[in-house]
């Protein structure tokens, strides 16, 4: 145990001066020199991300951790394409995306599920908006509600689950097409801490299921590390990238973990970086 | 103890009823209350009928229009017209919300223009529609289209406009196209307000059947209400306004079912505030 603490210490006493990490395993998604520069009403300009280079291995799990202002919603949004980008590239296995991607799962903070369609139709939207092969892919949809433990709900309406049940039908959808990335955006941050989690343990079986790889976004520490193979460490004006932390905390991961020394060591290393930056919120 | 206080079920039920929707009882006791001093009134002080018909005089004339064939053809007549002047006003305001929804520079192109159409009372209006349809259905259709088009039109445009960020944001990152966004969000969450559209359309509709017959007419209610009103037969008239009151409350009442089949998915329309 003092071992990997001394290891832990050793390899992040000093904060990495340069940001630009490369993964081990094949690389899935690199994003090289991300800007954005917001123009606000006056005309000032806000810069909300500032060269941001970061790679992700096929099968990663990497979260992404900073105060609010950070601008780590902004680099999801502009992963998702619903936000464009001032400067940089994006690729995705070596293809450069630029806009919305077939590639991409994306569970929101909120599970924005749409009212009149019923459970099963609200996972199958990807399926029609991309027109894949319905039949086939319907299948898949029964299965992963199955795996989230939805199997029952599939003809019920959204106004009918809890918000902890919705935000597993939000993940379904996310998966139901087989895309090579899952991108998070802070996707249970509404939730209590109770049921939080437990979706924090139910990503992580079904993340061991699918082996997709999966970006999340998230202002608790704890949760960070908990679910990381990797932490991306941002701070705020301009965001950037100040830290990546790699997490050796073995797997399956299991709730006592969050009380051992070593997951109380990272989130130490974590939250000086937030007390430097000016706090977290 | 408690057996001492059950009451019989038959006035358990009432007093039930009573607590839980006063209303209804008070506006049945209300409907009474009135009707009952009217008649009272007219009698005690001997009203002549061709100023004051008597409740009782009025539902005689209704059942006696009830059976004539002529009466009743009026009245199809008049539903026919609001029918079809609803169906062409409430199709032409949702194609063209649907589109101006769409584009926004052609709402802001279009928008002021059809403002200024519709400050212009369309009573006034009717006497031309009449010069240019002549005196049958057809200017009554176009006469009753153009007062249900806008309530359509206006809460259509709204209602486009009504989608949640989130929803679109969804669509969109699922590399949904214009069209697709268009139907699968954008018109579920403009339906609500579409019906609010519709339901006031529909008893407008109504009136603008029957202002189009008072300007000039061969059959219909409104025509049928002007011959009476000539011959002095007030109870006669009378009983069309009763006729057209339950038309109208009637037309309301098959659309806020069709809203509630459609739009299953929200609370009827009396307890939310939406839109125009």
């Amino acid at each position: 145990m003092t071992a990997t603490i001394a290891r832990v210490e050793r390899r992040y006493a000093p904060p990495p001066f340069n940001p630009t990490v490369s993964a081990d395993g094949e690389v899935l998604i690199e994003i090289n020199g991300l800007n954005k520069i917001y123009h606000g009403r006056d005309g000032a300009a806000i810069h909300a991300l500032s060269g941001i280079n970061l790679s992700v291995a096929d099968g990663e799990f990497v979260t992404i951790v900073g105060p609010s202002g950070c601008g780590k919603s902004t680099l999801l949004k502009i992963l998702t394409g619903t936000l464009r980008k001032t400067a940089g590239r994006i690729t995705i296995r070596d293809r450069e995306i630029d806009g919305p991607s077939r590639d991409l799962g994306i569970v929101f903070q909120a599970p924005v599920l749409l009212p009149w369609r019923t459970i099963l139709e609200n996972v199958m939207l990807p399926i029609e908006v991309q027109r894949l092969d319905a039949p086939k892919f319907r299948e898949r949809a029964r299965a992963l509600l199955r795996l989230v433990g939805l199997q029952g709900f599939e003809d019920k309406y959204p106004g009918e689950l809890s918000g902890g049940m919705q935000q597993r039908v939000g993940i379904c959808r996310a998966l139901v097409h087989d895309p090579a990335l899952l991108l998070m955006d802070e996707p249970f941050g509404a939730l209590d801490a109770m049921t939080r989690e437990q979706m924090n343990l139910e990503l992580l079986r079904i993340w061991q299921e699918n082996r997709k790889t999966v970006m999340l976004v998230t202002h608790s520490i704890p949760e960070a590390v908990f679910l990381a193979d990797r932490v991306v460490v941002m701070s705020p004006r301009p965001g950037r990238i100040t830290d990546v932390i790699e997490v050796d905390l073995p797997r399956p991961r299991a709730l006592s973990m969050i009380n051992s020394t070593a997951f109380g060591h990272y989130v130490e290393i974590i939250r000086t970086h937030f007390t430097a930056s000016g706090g977290i919120d | 103890m408690d057996d001492v206080r059950t009451v019989p079920n038959t006035s358990r039920r009432f007093v039930d009823i009573l607590h839980e929707r006063p209303e209804v009882i008070l506006s049945i006791l209300l409907f009474i209350v009135l009707i009952g001093g009217w008649e009272l009134v007219v009698r005690v002080f001997d009203v002549p009928k061709i100023i004051v018909p008597a409740p009782s005089a009025v539902i005689v004339s209704l059942i006696d229009g009830l059976r004539s064939p002529n009466f009743l053809y009026h009245f199809w007549v008049t539903f026919f017209e609001t029918m079809v002047g609803f169906g062409l006003g409430a199709s032409i305001g949702l194609l063209l919300g649907g589109i101006i929804g769409q584009f926004p520079l052609l709402e802001r192109t279009l928008y002021p223009y059809v403002v200024a159409f519709q400050t212009i009372p369309k009573v006034a209006v009717a006497p031309i529609i009449v010069i240019w349809f002549g005196y049958g259905i057809s200017s009554k259709v176009v006469i009753t289209a153009t007062i249900a088009f806008f309530p359509v039109l206006a809460n259509t445009i709204v209602g486009l406009r009504a989608t949640p960020l989130d929803q679109l944001e969804l669509l969109v990152a699922y590399t949904a196209n214009r069209w697709q966004t268009f139907w699968k969000v954008k018109v579920p969450q403009a339906l609500p307000y579409i019906f609010v559209g519709l339901d006031v359309a529909i008893v407008l509709a109504v009136i603008g059947a029957i202002v189009g017959e008072f300007v000039g007419a061969q059959a219909g209610l409104g025509y049928l209400i002007m011959q009476r009103n000539f011959s002095m037969d007030m109870a006669g008239t009378f009983a069309i306004l009763v006729v057209l009151s339950i038309m109208g409350m009637a037309l309301h009442g098959i659309m806020q079912m069709i809203q509630r089949r459609i739009v299953f998915w929200m609370e009827p329309a009396e307890d939310r505030v939406m839109g125009a």
